[in-house]
């Protein structure tokens, strides 16, 4: 956890892109389950937000 | 005899080799690649470009006479708060998560049993990707046919099996089974995809492992969930995006079984879609439908380029 921290901190990309990752899950995840429609709602904006994230960062360096 | 190159440079008219003898090897270079700059920018960039645009526009593409008013988000807006919408991207959910899970088990099995040496071994592999090679327009016509309720081969056999007549209930119609023939259909047609994959990541599998595992005493059990999963893991991971985005964006073949019917009980999120932009003609409207459905397709292939590239360095 520390050196996932460390990692963000430094702009480093693998922890970065894992962010990015963990972003679009959550909005693919959020967009279609069947339980919360304020989940539905938000969940392109948090797509947007982790695709654009992960072009960003894949230009990080490792 | 001549040197080709040499043939080709004699060929080549005196004001063209003059002019082309100025220029340096990158921008000769850029001068090959530029067609096709020029087509991927005509033909995917610019369409994208144009549908962002007309998302945040009322257009109808029936009405181009129309004054076009820019109406902002309302569009998204819309979308992402329609309980029909919703509804559809479960549909999807549901067909997505049952296919994936149903062909990687499957897949995973088949590849497994393929990799052992047995007789006719080639011959059965051949038979198993079969179905991946049709198309899916072929694929939705004869499982239409399978499926009906009067001569279908399917009702038939469940008649055999369990007694129920073979005419008291349809794959595709009413009664709920109709989301479940559509899932039996894709995974049907691309279990031999994801069985591919398993094989290759299988067969990447050094025989040095297996035989320190047999010298440890390892039971097969035990080599199996230490050795073949962890190392058929990302390609199991890749077989998993690519068909989570394939089937994101399934059309054709539900369209042809099902229509997206009964009621809306099959409509996808990308049949919908259709249904919005040209029966409708809502195409500022359909227009942001389809960036959402994009931005969550091109998220998915993010992560699938990713792990691609982590089984590269394996």
């Amino acid at each position: 956890m520390t050196a996932f921290l460390s990692g963000l901190l430094r702009l480093r990309r693998g922890p970065w892109e894992m962010l990015a990752t963990i972003l679009i899950a959550l909005g693919v995840v959020m967009l279609m389950q069947p339980f919360f429609l304020w989940a539905y709602t938000w969940s392109f904006l948090v797509t947007l937000v982790g695709t654009v994230m992960f072009i960003i960062v894949s230009h990080f360096p490792e | 005899m001549t040197n080709p190159i040499e043939a080709a440079a004699r060929a080549t008219p005196a004001p063209i080799a003059r002019r082309v003898r100025g220029l340096s090897d990158r921008t000769i270079a850029w001068l090959f690649v530029a067609p096709t700059i020029f087509l991927l920018l005509a033909i995917n960039i610019f369409p994208l470009i144009w549908t962002v645009r007309l998302s945040f526009t009322n257009y109808a593409a029936n009405r181009p006479n129309r004054e076009v008013e820019w109406v902002g988000l309302r569009n998204y807006t819309r979308i992402l708060t329609d309980d029909g919408i919703w509804a559809n991207m479960q549909t999807t959910a549901h067909f997505l998560v049952w296919t994936i899970f149903l062909q990687v088990v499957i897949g995973f099995t088949l590849a497994w049993l393929i990799n052992r040496k047995f007789r006719g071994n080639d011959l059965l592999t051949t038979l198993i990707v079969l179905p991946m090679m049709l198309s899916p327009a072929v694929v939705g016509n004869f499982w239409t046919f399978l499926y009906q309720p009067q001569i279908g081969l399917v009702n038939y056999a469940v008649e055999l099996v369990t007694g129920i007549p073979a005419s008291s209930f349809s794959m595709l119609g009413p009664g709920g089974l109709a989301k479940w023939s559509i899932i039996i259909v894709d995974t049907w047609m691309w279990t031999p995809f994801v069985m591919l994959i398993c094989l290759a990541g299988l067969r990447s599998i050094p025989d040095y492992i297996y035989e320190a595992a047999e010298v440890d005493r390892a039971s097969k059990w035990r080599q199996f969930w230490t050795i073949t999963v962890p190392m058929v893991l990302p390609f199991l991971m890749l077989a998993v995006l690519f068909r989570g985005i394939e089937n994101f964006k399934m059309f054709d073949m539900v369209v042809l079984l099902t229509g997206g019917g009964p009621g809306n009980e099959t409509l996808l999120a990308s049949i919908d879609l259709k249904r919005e932009a040209f029966e409708k003609w809502r195409t500022g409207y359909s227009s942001a439908y389809a960036i959402i459905l994009f931005v969550t397709v091109f998220g998915l292939a993010s992560i699938y380029v990713k792990a691609l590239n982590k089984v590269k360095e394996r």
